[in-house]
């Protein structure tokens, strides 16, 4: 197990290394962001100045090598346009995604899979049916579309629910912004959180559908109900607790994607998430930003998957965690 | 359609044998929500390809455009006698035109990126099961290091780096896209190597080309058709999230997500339309390319054969 997760993380340097080299290169292949910045009316001279200032004159190797030096003891490079650090200001947007992503996810995971239950259990019925049919919209309706008419709906022509932003944040523990703690905030979060949560809610009644319409046919249930034991605990006990293996597995591996995709929801209600300033910085070719967006990404989601990983091994004594070969 | 046919050699004329083809299309159209799928992704693809025809106005010839005509509801007189059915956008456009000529855009970023990726996928994918060792390993890895990132990410990624415009959004939607078909054509390939069929041929000493392209490709294309059913779908989406997010197609080319981002700014002082029908025809598409991948994957399962 040690060894397993040794040789991950070292797998994971090199992926993370390879990685800011693709893209290091990649963005700096795209245009001059000097252009965008500066002032057009500025003479040769300012215009040096700035392109000294920003490190920018230097040649692409040696830019990556200063890089490489800062990202090493945790600087990755000041932005272009705000100028302060690259990272503080990802760390500084982050608490807004991950208080986005965990709502999302709990509405996902406290809807779904009640709802897949049902389904699985009674497949043919009226239920059963509408609840897949809906989760195949959910699957087909586009997150940002949604999100559209949900402000067209609750903020536009019902204006029950506020239209972008976060509202006002009160600090958890002391340190971490949260919205979700005032009814304001909470006003703000509900729309973002369940356009955000669509996608995961439809996977999530599918995958408990399957998993459940399965196990019934085991020879485990079939017993439990010969011991002639009430319906709610074969199913609450026998059939659920089996089906949770590979639902935590996805909900974990899920959860990436989640952050991932709050970058489309944060830009459609105007949430000041790390995705909405992503997006700002390939338009201002914010570079700084860009790269350290992405390896602070990247760095998440190895982690995601290592802890899935080792969970996915703890509750399966079956899965044994190999480096596997191809 | 015809691409189901597997090139197993089947006597229609025989009797008590039903050709491979009949039966599929027998118990596709059983279910009758998937054939009004297929009907309604049909009416799309052709209102797609006579947009010219059809459309009441070319919503790129400047000439027919008229500012004075901009975001007027639906069902407004237009000035030279028609009806803007749904309305106008803030350059005077007909909506319904515009939704025409965008689904073209949106349908042949996806079909041309699918069918990239399908091909990609499958060479990669029949060259990893078929040969194995190191390059099986070396394949399987980059797929397995992609796939564990979320599409939207690595389309991101992509785009930052090439920067946009239509070539550049299908090279990143192909290379989001193989890996889904690498794997699934390895797994089925991996289960067809060791049957009788593919000794036999391996037997006869025919050459690896023929073995992989005339016997091992086609009893792998079933999982590939659904996959790509399935994909096709995920492209239109995709493509239509980044140019939302002002990342995709340029302005020239104004596909059913650009069409969704112009009215975003409208959609506040309640002129809901210029958003709202161009998402309806993004829907509609999608709905019924899954709900045919849907039943293909009921049909083209092995397990569930009679």
């Amino acid at each position: 197990m040690l060894v397993y997760i040794i040789r991950r993380s070292m797998q994971s340097v090199v992926v993370l290394f390879v990685m800011s080299l693709l893209v290091f290169i990649g963005v700096y292949a795209i245009g001059n962001p000097i252009d965008i910045l500066i002032n057009p009316q500025a003479d040769q001279i300012d215009r040096e100045r700035a392109v000294a200032a920003l490190g920018l004159d230097k040649p692409l190797w040696e830019q990556y090598f200063v890089f490489l030096k800062g990202a090493l003891t945790g600087d990755l490079g000041r932005s272009f346009v705000h100028a302060t650090s690259a990272l503080g200001l990802i760390l500084e947007r982050m608490p807004a995604t991950m208080e986005l992503a965990i709502a999302a996810m709990l509405i996902a995971v406290v809807l779904g899979i009640p709802l897949g239950l049902w389904a699985g259990l009674k497949p043919n019925g009226f239920a059963g049916r509408s609840i897949m049919a809906g989760s195949i919209l959910g699957f087909s309706l586009p997150t940002f579309w949604v999100g559209l008419m949900l402000i067209m709906v609750f903020s536009v022509m019902l204006g029950w629910l506020p239209s972008n932003g976060r509202g006002p944040t009160t600090l958890l523990f002391g340190v971490v912004p949260v919205s979700f703690l005032s009814w304001e905030g909470l006003q703000h979060l509900i729309m973002p959180a369940t356009n955000l949560a669509l996608f995961k809610l439809a996977l999530l009644i599918r995958l408990t559908r399957a998993g459940t319409r399965e196990s019934l046919l085991q020879d485990y249930v079939k017993f439990a109900r010969a011991k002639g034991l009430s319906n709610a605990r074969v199913i609450g006990v026998h059939v659920l607790r089996n089906i949770l293996i590979p639902i935590v597995t996805v909900i974990g591996l899920e959860f990436g994607s989640v952050i991932a995709f709050a970058i489309v929801t944060e830009s459609v209600f105007a949430w000041p998430g790390m995705g909405k300033l992503l997006i700002d910085s390939i338009n201002l070719l914010d570079r700084p930003v860009i790269v350290s967006y992405l390896l602070v990404i990247v760095t998440l989601f190895i982690l995601i998957n290592l802890v899935v990983d080792v969970l996915y091994s703890a509750l399966d004594p079956r899965v044994r965690l190999t480096d596997s070969k191809g | 359609m015809s691409t189901v046919l597997p090139a197993a050699p089947v006597r229609p004329a025989e009797r008590g044998v039903q050709s491979p083809f009949r039966r599929i299309a027998s118990d596709f159209v059983a279910n009758p929500v998937a054939v009004f799928g297929l009907c309604l992704l049909a009416l799309i693809v052709a209102a797609a390809l006579f947009a010219p025809l059809i459309s009441p106005q070319n919503p790129y010839d400047l000439a027919q455009l008229d500012v004075m005509d901009s975001k007027l509801p639906p069902g407004s007189k237009s000035p030279s006698g028609g009806t803007f059915w749904l309305g106008t956008d803030d350059q005077g456009r007909d909506m319904l035109s515009a939704i025409f000529y965008g689904l073209r855009i949106s349908l042949m970023v996806g079909a041309t990126s699918t069918v990239l990726a399908l091909v990609i996928g499958l060479t990669m994918g029949l060259t990893a099961a078929y040969f194995g060792g190191r390059i099986e390993t070396l394949i399987m890895r980059i797929v397995d290091i992609q796939l564990s990132f979320p599409a939207i990410l690595i389309a991101l990624i992509l785009i930052a780096v090439l920067g946009q415009g239509t070539g550049k959004v299908i090279t990143a939607l192909v290379t989001i896209q193989w890996a889904y078909y690498a794997r699934t054509v390895r797994s089925a390939a991996l289960v067809e190597k060791r049957k009788e069929y593919m000794e036999a041929a391996r037997c006869l000493a025919l050459s690896p080309a023929r073995i992989v392209f005339r016997h091992l490709l086609p009893n792998c294309l079933p999982p590939m058709i659904v996959v790509a059913t399935v994909q096709v779908a995920a492209a239109i989406a995709l493509e239509a999230t980044l140019s939302f997010l002002g990342l995709g197609l340029p302005i020239t080319e104004p596909s059913l997500g650009l069409l969704i981002a112009n009215g975003y700014q409208y959609l506040l002082s309640g002129k809901y339309w210029i958003s709202f029908f161009p998402g309806v025809a993004l829907l509609l598409t999608i709905v019924s390319i899954n709900l045919v991948a849907d039943q293909l994957r009921d049909v083209l399962n092995p397990r569930l054969q009679r």
